[in-house]
């Protein structure tokens, strides 16, 4: 390897990266396409078929653009996601940024919610079974993390209903809030902890965090198991390193060792790894919506799904392959500017 | 000149499932102060393990006994946190493969600041700085370079890098073990000559490992040849090269190549297995001028008439050969294919 | 021999990894068991509701002696329709990794050994699809299925395969390309030897081995997906059989009236099946391909120091 290259820029590798994920997001929404448009056939049919006249159903296909030639049909559905134009759904009429927009932010509560708890729990444990391996404290960490993951979220939140609302009476089993609270409470950013908090209203604070802790701890848990494999593992090869047994060899300390050479080395590529789990996320927060009456994108979609909306199905799909696409981008931006040898 | 390491009987066992494997077994020697001694052997003769040893980073499972005595303390018995502390600025290391050995999410200016910070925690930011550039500086690094990552270095640069990085805390020896097997021939030349250049200019003891004679004739004023777990021969490097005492020494150093080669020569046979190595000299199956008693009784340290130590029953001591027992040894062809 | 390659790590496999390994194969075969003998293993019918003289099984009864596990709100037995689950887990499974072979590994051997324009394309593509969210993808697939085809154990398995191709595409792949570059292919292409051939002997032979473990984990993350597209609707029929997902989605509704039976049997199902075959994956890795083995440490005791005689002048 030649010495004295100055590292790419963050700015260089952004640019280089944003320019592969167009490809990516355009063959997402070719495919979000044929499945949704081409393959369903007639869509406005199969969603209202008996439910309005044939000439009924024609001036909805005029309006929707159904009887234009398919190329042109793909070229505006393209233009349309750039002009984040998602259409009506075909049942209740509402623009679907509009359900993306307030769904979404209760989807979103409870994904960064659950994977904040998947963190807390994923990467200590892992990191510990990595320390201690082969000992009881690895083995049981493990045995934690496969169990925990082979648990489909909607019977650990089917438990966790039984056990903590039914039995203990502690936490309540779903909605978002209570309808007092959802009363009172002034949504300006539709995310409920952060407008309890900014309206300083706290017993609205209390009830959506009762509220969240239940299904945000289910669906952070499932994913919790797969970061203890991960992060177990990275810590397992980066003990090995060379440079470890180098950094002993200079007197520094196995505290010091462990934690600033070892466990840092090791969490580096459980961040390219993280990006994985979001897709797990969504797919996840899909059903943990379900299981616990949260009202979230996914009971949506699910909805729309049962009402054939084709319309609505597909603008929601999108909607999630490109965030799919960005996310996956922001992290390797981040993976990017924590490892210097990536930029490389 | 007093010595700064003495070594006395020292042995470090490994324990495997084929039984333990004897990577030392019974060595001595000493290293006195702004000396260079050079240990020299074969792959898998254990003197990686005795550099080791010397540090306290033996792996898990390994046994040690003997003596190892670096400034009044027998290094055997010190406890894990005081070897530790001595581990840096008393005694260095400096590894094989210089590519793997530094953090590659840290910067160099990082790996100083951590090592100069755990030993010396009373310095002051500029002067932790200043003695960093110095110590690059003198190994060729500029300033500028301070701040970059591992991956910008080429492996000859890594290499001094972690020379610095040794030397940085003022080692009274460094251990170097294999410091330029991973590198190319020119890069070898610009290692050799700073510890060479060490040597000269300042009083750090240098025990330098390795399986290249070459470089030993340039670096060192004393060499130990190896094998199999024991030093077979010790003394003035001039010495052993021009009249080496011990056949094991004279074969390698007729096995070395160079400009004035006309024909390959080499040792048939191959090294022993340290799980079961032969009995009584372990260099007899393979030795030209093997006799009876060299298969029976383990050959005593004597010191030849040049000067330097030596094990073997070429050299006496002549009371303790049986009678009859200097008669060559006969054995069949050594096999050349028998690879462990 | 091939076989050999396998059988005998397993048979030397020492400590954490063979307990890991053996438990796995315990629980995958007492679920294999379960599913293909359960008509002969379950007391009822999967949707029975009556006994044969006709009396009714009773909704959402407890745990009895007649019912070891309760019945559920349509009165059918929660044990018959656990044993039978695993049936239907196996079919789909079985179907849908093998579904996923037959696209992904021939893919994946193509475009890893040719490489290319069509190489990067399927490459993009698959790492597209394998962006997205799986669960997703499953239900909307799922769903376009089922107007076509109608739902039942081949919509659910095609709807599974699907979403997992480009795992299988990606992992043969990977491994193809590092096997291409070794030395023996080098040769042998350098021999002369057509494409097929070198693919035939060395490639495949080599890549089959990494299999097994991807099948293995696959299987174990399908029926995860299958319980899921069953709690959603998008399952099979209720009439074709059981499904744990399903009626897990049955037992949300019971947990609000403190009805644990209907759900906690068919969900602990799900997490042993799936455990057993993660295990089972999981060993199969550590002793198929140890990258991380640590061999076992012996103790080791030193005998005495030898005596020593002092170091004499001797002349020569």
């Amino acid at each position: 390897m030649a010495g004295g290259h100055h590292t790419t820029s963050l700015r260089t590798y952004a640019l280089t990266r944003l320019a592969l994920a167009l490809p990516m997001i355009w063959i997402l929404l070719t495919m979000v396409f044929v499945l949704l448009r081409v393959a369903p056939g007639d869509p406005i049919s199969a969603a209202l078929g008996g439910r309005l006249s044939p000439e009924q159903l024609q001036a909805r296909r005029e309006a929707a653009g159904y009887d234009e030639p398919l190329i042109k049909q793909y070229f505006e559905y393209l233009g349309n996601v750039v002009t984040l134009d998602f259409g009506e759904t075909i049942v209740d009429n509402r623009p679907v940024t509009e359900v993306i927009r307030q769904n979404g932010a209760a989807t979103l509560e409870l994904t960064i919610a659950a994977f904040l708890v998947s963190l807390a729990v994923g990467i200590p444990i892992g990191l510990l079974c990595g320390r201690y391996r082969d000992t009881p404290i690895d083995i049981a960490g493990r045995l934690f993390g496969i169990v925990v993951y082979a648990a489909p979220v909607f019977f650990l939140g089917f438990l966790a209903q039984i056990v903590f609302s039914q039995w203990l009476g502690w936490l309540p089993s779903s909605g978002r809030a209570s309808p007092v609270t959802t009363f009172d409470l002034n949504t300006t950013t539709n995310l409920y902890l952060i407008d309890s908090l900014l309206s300083l209203n706290f017993p609205a604070f209390k009830d959506v965090l009762e509220h969240l802790i239940l299904p945000a701890t289910t669906l952070g848990l499932v994913i919790g198991g797969v970061f203890i494999r991960l992060v177990r593992v990275n810590v397992l090869q980066t003990l090995q390193g060379d440079y470890i047994e180098a950094a002993r060899a200079r007197g520094l300390s196995e505290r010091n060792v462990v934690w600033h050479h070892a466990f840092k080395n090791a969490l580096v590529p459980v961040i390219t790894v993280i990006g994985l789990q979001v897709a797990l996320l969504l797919g996840g927060a899909v059903l943990t919506e379900q299981t616990f009456n949260w009202p979230g994108i996914g009971s949506e979609l699910i909805r729309y799904l049962n009402n054939r909306d084709y319309i609505a199905i597909q603008g929601i799909i999108t909607f999630f392959a490109v965030l799919v696409v960005i996310i996956s981008l922001l992290i390797d931006l981040v993976n990017a500017w924590v490892d210097p040898r990536v930029r490389y | 000149m007093s010595a700064v390491l003495t070594v006395e009987d020292l042995r470090v066992w490994y324990g495997t499932d084929r039984g333990p494997v004897r990577a030392v077994d019974g060595v001595s020697f000493e290293i006195g102060s702004g000396e260079t001694l050079g240990l020299v052997g074969e792959s898998g003769c254990g003197k990686s393990t005795l550099g080791r040893g010397i540090m306290g980073l033996l792996p898990r499972g390994a046994v040690m006994d003997g003596t190892i005595e670096f400034e009044g303390r027998n290094l055997v018995e010190l406890g894990d946190r005081d070897l530790r502390r001595l581990r840096g600025p008393e005694i260095g290391l400096i590894f094989q493969e210089p590519m793997t050995r530094l953090n590659p999410l840290m910067r160099i200016e990082d790996h100083f600041k951590e090592t100069l910070e755990t030993h010396e925690p009373n310095l002051t930011d500029a002067e932790l700085r200043r003695r960093a550039l110095d110590a690059l500086g003198r190994m060729g690094i500029p300033p500028t370079r301070f701040r970059q990552y591992p991956h910008e270095f080429s492996g000859g640069m890594r290499q001094r890098i972690m020379i610095a990085l040794a030397l940085v805390l003022r080692p009274k020896l460094v251990i170097a073990d294999e410091p330029t097997t991973a590198l190319d021939v020119l890069v070898e030349a610009q290692i050799i000559t700073i510890l060479d250049d060490l040597k000269r200019n300042s009083d750090t003891s240098l025990l330098l490992i390795t399986h290249n004679l070459g470089i030993v004739a340039e670096a060192c004023e004393r060499v130990a040849v190896m094998y199999a777990g024991w030093i077979v021969e010790e003394g003035d490097a001039r010495t052993v090269f021009s009249d080496p005492a011990h056949p094991y020494t004279r074969e390698l150093l007729r096995s070395v190549i160079s400009l004035n080669t006309t024909e390959l020569n080499y040792i048939p046979g191959a090294p022993p297995d340290l799980a079961d190595p032969p009995r009584a000299c372990r260099f007899h199956p393979r030795c030209p001028n093997a006799m009876e008693v060299c298969a029976q009784k383990d050959p005593i340290e004597v010191r030849a008439a040049t000067g330097q130590r030596v094990r073997c029953w070429l050299h006496g001591p002549e009371e303790e050969i049986p009678p009859g027992a200097e008669e060559p040894l006969e054995r069949e062809a050594i096999a050349i294919a028998e690879e462990a | 021999m091939r076989g050999g390659r396998f059988v005998a790590p397993i048979r030397e496999a020492r400590g954490v990894p063979k307990w890991v390994l053996w438990s796995g194969i315990v629980i995958t075969t007492f679920f294999v068991i379960l599913a293909l003998f359960a008509p002969l293993i379950s007391p009822y019918n999967f949707d029975e509701y009556q006994t044969a003289s006709g009396e009714r099984f009773g909704k959402q009864q407890p745990p009895s002696a007649e019912h070891p596990f309760g019945t559920n709100v349509l009165g059918t037995d929660v044990l018959a329709r656990v044993i039978y689950g695993a049936r239907t887990a196996l079919e789909v499974v079985l179907l849908a990794v093998f579904f996923s072979l037959l696209i992904g590994l021939p893919l994946g051997l193509m475009s890893g050994y040719f490489g290319g324009k069509q190489d990067r394309v399927l490459v993009l593509i698959m790492d597209s699809l394998f962006a997205f969210p799986y669960l997703l993808l499953a239900i909307v697939i799922a769903f376009l299925l089922s107007d076509k085809i109608g739902q039942g154990v081949f919509t659910a398995a095609i709807a599974i395969s699907v979403v997992y191709v480009p795992q299988y595409f990606r992992v043969v792949r990977n491994h193809v390309i590092s096997v291409r570059e070794e030395s023996y292919v080098e040769a042998a292409r350098a021999l002369g030897a057509k494409p097929g051939t070198v693919i035939r002997k060395y490639v495949l032979q080599n890549v089959i081995q990494s299999v097994p473990v991807i099948a293995t984990l696959n299987a174990a993350d399908a029926i995860l997906t299958l319980a899921a597209l069953g709690f959603l609707g998008y399952g099979i029929q209720p009439t074709d059989g059981a499904e744990w997902g399903y009626d897990l989605q049955r037992a949300i509704a019971d947990a609000g009236a403190g009805i644990w039976w209907t759900g906690l049997f068919p969900g602990l199902a799900i997490v042993a099946m799936v455990t057993g075959l993660t295990l089972l994956g999981e060993g199969l890795n550590d002793v198929l391909n140890p990258v991380l083995r640590r061999r076992a440490i012996q103790d080791v005791v030193l005998p005495a120091q030898p005596a020593k005689a002092p170091v004499e002048e001797v002349g020569v």
